[in-house]
């Protein structure tokens, strides 16, 4: 395609001092500044930041798409040694699709729903190589195989709405290899699917990318994730790079004090909520028009110095006896890197009281019409299957699952939203599964909260923090006078550690980690003592995530509170909770404290689950288990076993008996709960998903 | 997908019933029969009389027996006079009443006798539906590919140059209702005073006195492009920009989606963007919006047909309405919610190829 033959030692992509703003009415916002890097060819690199801080714009900007207002003010972006900033549309549109392509974060909204798979893949070919539609199609039958999809013929014929997420995103990832890029630029290609899910596409694009050569730009906030695809990487800190060299430096010899604070403040193995706490990041990130002076990290840095850091702008630095290592910080030569973080307090582990809920058999059915006028056959969708267990006074009950296994039907039925099919649910010593929400008294609501998963849809926008809070109290009856209410508002805010000033802002000058320390404050309002945290900080960034749960976990402590934390994010289960459920299409697969879950005999599908997420850690050696398929549709589940179809096990069970019997409930030692078939011996032989090596 | 077709003819014939019904009671109100029987025997009846009348012409007895009368499903009634003559909703004056049929509703093809036109309910909404079909025919070959091209225009670069003389355009024409631009095009192009005919036909361009006759009566016999031009226009200009902006809207909404960006950045060239990727989408919503079209059209042509002295379906409803002609009026309002009924019925099977997402059945 390009006029000059290009030198395949050369850089692929070579971004050199690029700037880019947005200009409003108001002013010029610059979302990225002085950011550089390299792309060598076959090299994958993984581009790491918080949201807001300039990583997708730099891929928009590769893609010269950055809108109506978005304008690169400087430096040069360089494929194949040709500058794209100063490309007419003509040039860049041979070039979009067929030599640098894009992988999306959101499949579904990525594909035209009016068009059929097969039309929307055939396209590319047909625009850059004048390809013939016959030949087109066939390709893409071809390109839909490579990307491991079941029946290709069926799925080119299918529109986008047919398929699951995952299979979606590998024909997004399908679209993209239709014309062999040599740069293929991925923007959060995983975040919006489920980890198993995750873990194939992962290995997918490691394998395209080394089957093809293409060289890849890896956006993502997720380390581990990037510890596991890309070979170098660069971190960005609101709109600059502040670190970037090979992927093992900055994992093990991190030069720059936010890329250190970052791995800090996420869980990894071995953090603990009591011994080894999280260390959140302090304050928040500087808007873009309120950066400070010199470093931007100044503010939030605990290496700062004053007249040094913030006095001029800051270059980047190349790391001695570093390979392309370069951090942006003035000190990096100064600081010792081999201390360990300053341990913020160690906390006693709480004591677990009494049991204040009790589940016995609860089952929920859902009936599904087909139409809304009745008739046809009626479908039974079987959302909860007989649920076993107890929670206790302080105790952190983690429930685990992927899209789909009817974690949030539970946290509904047990709410009131719904009531239940049949089983007990008792709250302290009241039958509560068959009273909806609106005939339970004031006392039972408020001893019973939730903590939503996104806190930007949870707040009345038109109501100020204060007024939300007070609103809640009035609804539990809480205090005699609106003075008493007012004063209880006022603490509310100090235990979740906002400013008292912040009762008078609306929801939307609030930042997120800001607006759920408001949902946890609303959830604690009525003194409750059994709080659903539905996903609370999956929507959050990393190092606000750890502050907020940080919050969490002490409330926890204060009022002995029983948390239900449902979250498929097995990292920070693993560090703040006590007892752990794995729930696979509506059935409990498996149950136990932490340790038990998490370390072997495992139910098959934890295991698969394990092995799946992806650990920002070097010293971490995962065995890898990639699940077949997708989770089977809880209208239709598979006979006997619910994970039969997906499990690689089911060949050490005698007797085909996986598929025919929905295994029993077996209680190993120390009330270690599974569901599984598998005999004793073969649990028993069981190796550890995650290792850690010896340093 | 025929299941559904079935179900929803079922739904549109309860609707049928449920709405001509109303219509029914509020026409045979008793003031509204008190004043059919004055108009049509004697001003200057007294109440005993009206009752009498009333009564021999079976507008009497409890109103749902009268409405399955009307409909059919109900022997009309037969009243035997003092002298053995026989009288009877389904006999003929004139004829023997044993030939008579026993029903006669609009079940049976029988929609009455228009008190107004002194001729039969079928005969005059078969003329007057017909002038309407021609004019709605012709209102919508203009209209819906006109404004479909305005709206995707405007809407496929928001806030581009283009798109702000569209939408002026289109907010001016259907900010003005049809009274205004009808009364606006008469005086501009069909008066001899006004308007530019005069200055035409001191030029010698055009042989009459007016570019373009101002009513639309010879249409009804022949229709040409010279007595069909203004009603047409008139009702058009309106629904142009109402459409348009409907489909601007729904343009602008699609070209901001993320499977935009990703035709776009396969280097899919912006024609074929729009033509490929965007327009099947944005026609969704415009869609059901021209479906809505027709019964609004069917209606809203009272004024224009007015203005423009033309004998269709909203003449004949006003003059109807102005003369308490029960007969028609039900006729009329049948028709109504079958135009109504079908049309959504279409724009909902429409919605089904234009929409994958969307199964019926």
């Amino acid at each position: 395609m390009t006029d000059t033959p290009w030198d395949p030692s050369k850089p692929i992509l070579e971004i050199d001092n690029l700037s880019i703003s947005f200009f409003t009415r108001l002013r010029e916002i610059p979302a990225v500044m002085d950011f550089s890097c390299t792309v060598m060819a076959g090299e994958a690199m993984g581009l790491v930041g918080e949201s807001g801080c300039g990583k997708s714009t730099v891929a928009l900007a590769v893609m010269r798409d950055l809108g109506k207002n978005g304008r690169i003010t400087g430096g040069s972006i360089k494929f194949k040694g040709r500058d794209l900033t100063h490309m007419t549309e003509e040039e860049l549109r041979h070039i979009r699709g067929s030599e640098i392509a894009m992988i999306y974060q959101e499949p579904m909204a990525s594909l035209n729903p009016a068009m059929k798979i097969g039309a929307q893949l055939a396209e590319v070919p047909m625009i850059h190589q004048g390809m013939s539609k016959d030949a087109a199609w066939k390709l893409a039958r071809q390109i839909v195989a490579d990307v491991r999809l079941p029946d290709p013929d069926r799925i080119i014929n299918a529109y986008p709405h047919q398929l699951s997420g995952g299979q979606q995103q590998r024909i997004v990832i399908a679209m993209a290899l239709m014309s062999k890029p040599a740069l293929l630029i991925l923007d959060e290609p995983t975040t919006a699917l489920d980890v198993t899910v995750e873990a194939g596409i992962v290995d997918l694009v490691k394998d395209l990318g080394r089957k093809y050569g293409t060289s890849m730009l890896f956006i993502s906030h997720n380390l581990g994730l990037v510890l596991d695809v890309c070979d170098r990487l660069c971190v960005m800190y609101s709109g600059e790079a502040v670190e970037t060299g090979n992927v093992g430096e900055v994992f093990d010899k991190m030069r720059h004090p936010y890329t250190q604070a970052l791995f800090r403040s996420i869980p990894l193995p071995g953090a603990d909520k009591n011994s080894r706490p999280l260390v959140a990041i302090p304050g928040n990130f500087p808007l873009p028009h309120e950066r400070p002076q010199g470093c931007n990290f100044g503010p939030r840095c605990s290496y700062f110095v004053e007249g040094r850091c913030n006095a001029q702008d800051i270059p980047m630095f190349d790391v001695p006896d570093g390979h392309r290592h370069e951090s942006r910080c003035l000190r990096f030569a100064e600081i010792d890197w081999s201390t360990p973080p300053a341990v913020a307090k160690t906390t006693e582990k709480t004591e677990i009281g009494r049991v204040v809920l009790k589940l016995d058999d609860l089952k929920k059915y859902y009936s599904v019409g087909s139409s809304a006028f009745g008739g046809g056959t009626k479908k039974v969708v079987k959302a909860n299957e007989t649920l076993t267990f107890e929670a206790r006074e302080g105790e952190t009950l983690a429930i685990v699952g992927e899209s789909g296994c009817g974690k949030s039907t539970f946290a509904k039925v047990l709410m009131g939203l719904e009531t239940a099919t049949s089983g007990q649910i008792m709250l302290f010593d009241e039958n509560v599964q068959s009273t909806p929400i609106q005939m339970r008294d004031t006392g039972t609501i408020s001893k019973l909260q939730m903590v939503f998963q996104n806190p930007f849809d949870t707040l009345n926008p038109s109501m100020t923090v204060g007024r939300q809070i007070i609103r809640a109290l009035e609804i539990f009856d809480y205090g005699n006078s609106d003075e008493e209410r007012h004063a209880r508002m006022l603490e509310l805010l100090d235990l979740v550690k906002l400013p008292r000033a912040f009762a008078d802002r609306m929801p939307r000058q609030l930042s997120g980690g800001q607006k759920q320390r408001v949902g946890i404050a609303r959830a604690f309002a009525g003194g409750a003592k059994v709080v659903v945290a539905d996903e609370p900080v999956s929507a959050l960034d990393v190092s606000v995530q750890a502050a907020v749960t940080d919050l969490l976990m002490d409330i926890q402590r204060k009022n002995k509170t029983t948390l239900l934390f449902i979250s498929h994010d097995l990292s920070i289960v693993r560090y703040l909770s006590d007892r752990v459920m794995v729930m696979y299409l509506g059935h409990v697969v498996e149950m136990g404290t932490t340790d038990q879950v998490f370390s072997p005999p495992y139910h098959p599908y934890t295991e698969a689950l394990l092995s799946a997420v992806p650990i920002a850690d070097t010293r971490v050696q995962k065995q890898r288990i990639v699940l077949e398929g997708d989770i089977p549709s809880a209208v239709n589940p598979p006979p006997g076993c619910p994970f039969q179809t997906r499990c690689r096990w089911k060949s050490r069970v005698a007797g085909g008996l996986c598929e025919k019997e929905v295994p029993p409930v077996r209680t190993l030692d120390g009330g270690h709960q599974i569901k599984c078939h598998l005999p004793d011996e073969v649990l028993a032989s069981m190796e550890p998903v995650i290792k850690i090596a010896a340093e | 997908m025929l299941l559904f077709v079935l179900r929803r003819i079922g739904v549109m014939i309860l609707t049928a019933f449920a709405l001509t019904f109303i219509v029914f009671y509020m026409t045979n109100l008793p003031p509204n029969l008190e004043k059919l029987a004055k108009s049509e025997a004697s001003v200057r009846m007294d109440d005993a009389a009206v009752a009498s009348w009333l009564e021999r012409n079976g507008h009497s007895g409890p109103v749902l027996g009268r409405y399955a009368q009307w409909l059919g499903v109900a022997p009309g009634w037969t009243l035997t006079a003092e002298d053995g003559t026989v009288t009877g909703r389904c006999i003929t004056r004139g004829t023997d009443p044993a030939t008579a049929p026993r029903f006669c509703g609009i079940l049976q093809g029988n929609w009455g006798y228009s008190t107004v036109f002194k001729a039969t309910v079928a005969d005059v909404l078969a003329r007057s539906l017909g002038a309407t079909g021609w004019l709605m025919v012709w209102v919508m070959i203009v209209m819906v590919p006109s404004s479909l091209l305005l709206g995707v225009l405007s809407g496929m670069r928001e806030g581009s140059r283009t798109d702000r003389v569209l939408s002026t355009f289109a907010i001016t024409t259907t900010a003005t209702p049809e009274y205004v631009s009808g009364v606006i095009l008469i005086a501009l192009l069909a008066s001899a005073t006004a308007g530019i005919s005069p200055i035409l036909a001191d030029w010698g361009w055009i042989s009459g006195k007016t570019l373009f006759p101002g009513t639309a009566t010879a249409a009804m016999d022949d229709i040409t492009f010279w007595n069909f031009f203004l009603p047409v226009m008139t009702i058009a200009l309106y629904g142009i920009g109402y459409i348009a902006r409907m489909t601007r809207a729904s343009m602008t909404e699609v070209m901001t989606q993320q499977y935009i960006r990703t035709a776009r950045l396969k280097g899919v060239a912006f024609r074929q963007v729009v033509m490929r990727h965007a327009l099947r989408n944005a026609l969704i919503a415009p869609f059901t919006v021209i479906m809505l079209q027709f019964p609004w059209l069917l209606n809203g042509v009272v004024i224009v047909e007015t203005l423009f002295n033309y004998k269709g379906f909203g003449w004949t409803l006003v003059q109807a309405a102005g003369n308490n002609d029960i007969d028609t009026l039900l006729a009329c309002s049948v028709v109504a919610v079958f135009v109504v009924l079908v049309t959504q019925l279409i724009s909902d099977i429409g919605y089904v190829f234009l929409n994958p997402r969307i199964r019926l059945a």
